[in-house]
């Protein structure tokens, strides 16, 4: 019985990715926290519908090479590089690895 | 088993066996099924219900709305301006309640009752709830300039609630003869919107340096600096010498009174004749947190900046322009990053537990012309004095940016509303 029901919880926890993680472990928290206000721009879950860059389909390589690269004005853009300066290069992993992992 | 999955499994087995008590064994998440009411479906109301469901389904989220449909601020000035139809702006509830399974009410939250927590509203329903978010935007100071009351606005239109108010003061625009002057008078800061005002000069003189143009924009203010001036000034300057001219309210700017029935706005005991006047009058937070007592004495809603639950009601959060964000701009961008964080704080704490440190973003663009754009944006962290910027981002973009830049500027304008509305009613 125990058994059966850790699959189902496996099972949710895969399928619904978006759900806020159960549990009390408050840093499981963090990327969603961080990466949540970009949709703002990216489009829900980073699918953007129109002008602005996706993040969808990026892996968390390149989302957090890119972040890293605006941060440090070693690419151009227009609000991206003001944007990138307000996070640590761990949250920008963080944020990265969270919309490599949206389905 | 890695031992971070061995420890949620350990969790899980607790919260599982807590909710068998309740009768609920079969849930496989620790799912609370707790009552959320929504009050206002605007950017940060809209937002907030569709992210609760997101962090939780079994949650029951309930959106109490007055209209049907919903017009939005952000780019009304571009339907002003000739850019876009009002088609562009309407939004519906149809998805929130179809895809993301909140259920909209069409009706308005009269009174609230924190302590039974409930609302009442005037259709007659009494909703109870375990959590209430209102999100219910702004309300006008009337007759704090003499003179300006509901029925003035119908003749000079704030248009700061987009919908008829923007028809309205389209159609003036459309019929105003070639020669007449578009008064614009922005209020004392804080309100919502703080580049709106100046959007919408640029835009209105857009349209009449098209179609009629003798005319001209004059900015009776209220203050003396306004939000993006420099790049504002410089593109007055470049696109707009003849067409837009801005009075500070140290020099004569302040409006005092109006007179809509002979068409005349008075500042500095002078009465100046408009063809059309767009008076935006002071703001306060939005009636129904009045009525419910969770305004502080100059009418906005203190809050907790963490979890936004109000300092005066407990189970109670207020969210958007009507709340007292710290150093956040009253801006749609601002409310929907507050809808998430609260959203997430609203599931947490009915699991008993904490989401840590939040962060929020504002990001607003302003169009010029419809190829030159500019921005401000922000990213938000909470300290022991309240939400402020993280220092060394954010801010305006650089004054002396290339063409290309203010043009792709505009082109990300219109891709941001498209991803802001796709994320919130989409």
């Amino acid at each position: 019985m125990k058994q059966k029901s850790w699959i189902t919880i496996a099972a949710l926890s895969t399928s619904a990715a978006l759900v806020l993680p159960a549990t009390t472990l408050a840093t499981d928290y963090r990327p969603a926290m961080l990466a949540n206000p970009c949709a703002g721009c990216h489009g829900p879950d980073g699918d953007s519908p129109g002008s602005i860059p996706s993040l969808k389909g990026l892996s968390a390589e390149e989302i957090a090479s890119g972040m890293k690269a605006f941060k440090k004005d070693r690419r151009k853009g227009t609000v991206m590089n003001r944007i990138a300066k307000g996070y640590s290069d761990e949250e920008i992993d963080l944020m990265a690895g969270y919309f490599s992992r949206t389905p | 088993m890695n031992n971070i999955s061995r420890r949620r499994f350990i969790q899980w087995l607790g919260t599982a066996s807590a909710l068998g008590a309740l009768g609920t064994p079969s849930l496989a998440f620790p799912n609370t099924g707790a009552r959320i009411i929504v009050v206002g479906g605007g950017f940060g109301g809209a937002t907030c219900a569709n992210y609760l469901k997101r962090f939780d389904p079994s949650l029951e989220v309930t959106l109490i709305e007055s209209h049907k449909q919903f017009y939005t601020c952000p780019f009304s000035n571009a339907v002003l301006g000739g850019l876009y139809d009002m088609d562009f702006i309407r939004h519906d509830y149809n998805k929130l309640q179809s895809k993301h399974r909140v259920k909209v009410i069409q009706d308005n939250a009269s009174t609230i009752d924190p302590d039974k927590q409930t609302v009442h509203t005037t259709a007659g329903r009494t909703l109870s709830y375990d959590r209430l978010v209102l999100s219910p935007g702004i309300d006008f100071l009337w007759n704090a300039i003499e003179g300006y009351d509901p029925a003035a606005s119908l003749i000079m239109p704030h248009a700061w609630k987009a919908g008829s108010q923007t028809r309205l003061l389209r159609k003036q625009l459309h019929e105003m003869p070639n020669g007449g002057v578009v008064i614009i008078a922005p209020p004392a800061n804080p309100f919502r919107c703080p580049p709106g005002p100046y959007e919408r000069a640029s835009m209105i003189a857009h349209y009449l340096k098209q179609h009629k143009p003798r005319s001209k924009v004059l900015i009776l203010d209220a203050k003396d600096q306004f939000s993006k001036q420099t790049l504002f000034q410089d593109a007055w300057d470049e696109f707009y010498p003849d067409h837009i001219e801005w009075v500070p309210g140290s020099q004569g700017g302040k409006v005092t009174a109006v007179d809509a029935k002979h068409m005349t706005v008075t500042a500095d005991e002078e009465k100046i004749k408009a063809a059309v006047a767009n008076i935006i009058p002071p703001q306060m937070a939005g009636d129904v947190a009045h009525r419910a007592g969770l305004t502080n004495d100059k009418g906005w809603c203190p809050v907790n900046q963490k979890t936004f639950e109000s300092t005066i009601y407990k189970n109670v959060h207020v969210i958007g322009d009507a709340s007292i964000a710290g150093k956040m701009p009253k801006s749609g961008y601002s409310a929907s990053s507050q809808g998430k964080v609260c959203a997430a704080e609203i599931v947490a704490a009915l699991r008993g537990d904490t989401i840590g440190a939040s962060s929020w973003v504002n990001t607003c663009y302003s169009l010029i012309t419809p190829d030159y754009g500019i921005s401000v944006a922000a990213v938000y962290r909470l300290s022991d004095k309240g939400i402020v910027g993280v220092k060394g981002a954010g801010g305006v973009g650089p004054r002396d940016a290339p063409r290309a830049t203010r043009r792709m500027e505009a082109i990300y304008a219109e891709g941001w509303y498209r991803s802001i509305t796709a994320d919130i009613f989409g």
